[in-house]
């Protein structure tokens, strides 16, 4: 793996190698040294041309548990507010020679562009362009459902967790709210798909992206009849992205109220699902709008656990991209 | 050196078998079976001499065939000592590796330490448990790696086979076989739970090594380097 852009494409094998790289991951950080040498002198910068506070937060801790230096460059205060193109910027970054760039953009493609137009030698880590995809996201998604469905971690995911190697097959996955603009449900419902999980959007109609009949999930209008008929074993929440609503939340539901009583997770649908469900949100969360405050504070509410996941996950991708020689090295190691 | 600790699954138990091989026809069995049950006795009483005991003993395999290793000698630890609860644990290095910018992705192994430990190597008598010691290198790694997890009152390393070729001031302190090797010559350790057939130590005087071969993944020690 040369590059991580896109969970669509990417190979069942690798998604697994990806899922149990971060069970090892993930397994060194409950010691009490949390750092490892892996990627020492290694240089990883974090470009985001978009707000964040849990996916740079989650790559930077990454970085650094790997001993990789840490550069953030974010478009607030840089030449990017001088008119700086992506390509300058990269021809920039080229120059003082990052080993990884993590980039977040607000226009889909920017990440695909950055790793193949030439401009870098760079590993290019996708984290999250415009409406496409945020693969790592969807890789944590993936990971926390696998410890706690097949990996038996319990509910306080403490225990062991048995599922190195597995996959998701059998598992129905509900994803529910404004999958119009979300990259998370994109990268989820490719990547879910290809492990063997079967997934249901939810959404109104308006929230509902052209061209959804190409995706391989099903799609359903109404969240009540999805939770008791289809019993879910796994509910992910999206966040209604208002920032990327023109002309504010009206011209898309009729209210946030009227949204909330329809699409809304509260604790009454939470008590239709089966005894072992999880739900999950990506985050940030609003509060009372896609989530009740007892739904993202219930025990088997895992949004807390993503997060920690998320370091696990962006450790795993920044080792799988970076420690090796390049791609071209296969069967150079049979001479060494 | 263990160059083994790389996607275990990837090795076929039928890459064993020497017709399929072109390169190991050549290949020498140095230790069979009941050589190695012997080594390993040995090994076992020369651990509870040395110590005097297995009081706070904790024997650590380094992926893959070490931990088999670590395995074969907790049980005869425990049958020797009746004290020692026959406990072993996994300690994987990869992350420690100095040569990981020279080589393929290397898939991340398993540290498990045993449950009764909480967590913590402090204060421990911490015997490595290795199948091939070559270069150094692995061990160098081993301890790193070690260092993260507590701090072991002693560490002590066990090898099946010394083949000499040291890279770095490293030395075994139990010793199943000296084997005097040319570096392009290699030795390669099979044992019956990982890789299927019958244990045995073999040397081969392969010095290249076909294109179409794995040569981590049998758990030979010569070519990767």
């Amino acid at each position: 793996m040369k590059h991580l852009l896109t969970t669509q494409g990417l190979s069942k094998g690798d998604a697994i190698l990806l899922l149990d790289t971060s069970a090892q991951m993930a397994a060194t950080q409950s010691r009490e040294n949390k750092k490892l040498p892996t990627l020492r002198g290694r240089t990883v910068v974090n470009l985001f041309y978009e707000d964040s506070t849990r996916t740079r937060i989650s790559f930077e801790t990454a970085a650094k548990r790997l001993s990789a230096d840490v550069i953030n460059f974010s478009a607030k205060g840089s030449s990017v507010s001088k008119g700086e193109s992506l390509k300058d910027t990269a021809l920039t970054l080229h120059a003082m020679g990052a080993d990884a760039v993590v980039v977040r953009h607000s226009a889909s493609g920017a990440a695909h562009q950055l790793a193949h137009a030439g401009w870098l030698d760079a590993g290019v880590l996708n984290a999250g362009d415009g409406m496409h995809q945020h693969p790592t996201q969807a890789l944590l998604d993936a990971f926390t459902i696998r410890r706690h469905l097949v990996g038996n971690v319990g509910e306080d995911g403490r225990g062991t967790d048995t599922s190195a190697g597995a996959d998701l097959s059998g598992l129905r996955v509900a994803i529910v709210g404004d999958v119009l603009h979300s990259r998370v449900a994109r990268s989820n419902v490719y990547l879910l798909h290809t492990l063997g999980a079967e997934v249901t959007l939810v959404a109104p109609p308006t929230l509902v992206p052209v061209g959804v009949e190409t995706w391989p999930c099903r799609v359903s209008y109404h969240l009540d009849e999805t939770l008791e008929q289809w019993q879910p074993d796994a509910v992910m929440m999206l966040r209604v992205q208002r920032e990327r609503m023109s002309g504010g939340s009206g011209s898309f539901f009729p209210s946030p109220m009227e949204y909330s009583r329809k699409f809304g997770f509260d604790a009454r649908r939470l008590a239709v699902l089966p005894d072992h469900s999880i739900v999950m949100h990506p985050g940030p969360m609003n509060r009372g709008l896609e989530i009740s405050a007892a739904a993202a504070d219930h025990p088997r509410s895992v949004i807390v656990e993503q997060v920690a996941n998320g370091v696990a996950v962006r450790m795993a991708a920044l080792y799988l991209l970076l420690a090796g020689t390049d791609a071209a090295g296969t069967d150079e190691r049979n001479t060494l | 050196m263990n160059p083994g600790s790389r996607m275990p699954e990837s090795s076929p138990p039928s890459s064993t078998d020497p017709s399929a091989d072109p390169s190991i026809l050549a290949a020498r069995t140095v230790l069979g079976e009941a050589d190695i049950a012997r080594a390993l006795t040995r090994i076992a009483h020369e651990i509870v001499e040395r110590n005097k005991g297995a009081a706070d003993l904790l024997l650590l395999g380094i992926p893959t065939r070490g931990v088999q290793l670590a395995r074969r000698l907790a049980e005869r630890l425990a049958e020797i000592e009746p004290a020692f609860n026959g406990e072993y644990g996994t300690l994987d290095v990869t992350m420690y590796r100095d040569d990981l910018r020279r080589q393929p992705t290397r898939a991340v192994g398993q540290t498990v330490l045993p449950g009764s430990l909480d967590g913590t190597i402090d204060d421990k008598v911490v015997v490595l448990v290795d199948d091939v010691l070559f270069s150094g290198r692995t061990i160098r790694a081993a301890l790193d790696a070690l260092n993260d997890l507590g701090r072991p009152r002693v560490v002590q390393l066990a090898a099946l086979v010394d083949r000499g070729h040291r890279e770095l001031p490293i030395r075994a302190d139990y010793v199943g076989k000296n084997l005097p090797t040319s570096r392009s010559e290699r030795v390669r350790v099979r044992l019956a739970d990982v890789d299927g057939g019958v244990d045995a130590v073999v040397i081969s005087a392969a010095s290249t090594t076909p294109a179409s071969m794995t040569p981590a993944s049998t758990g030979e020690s010569g070519g990767a380097r």
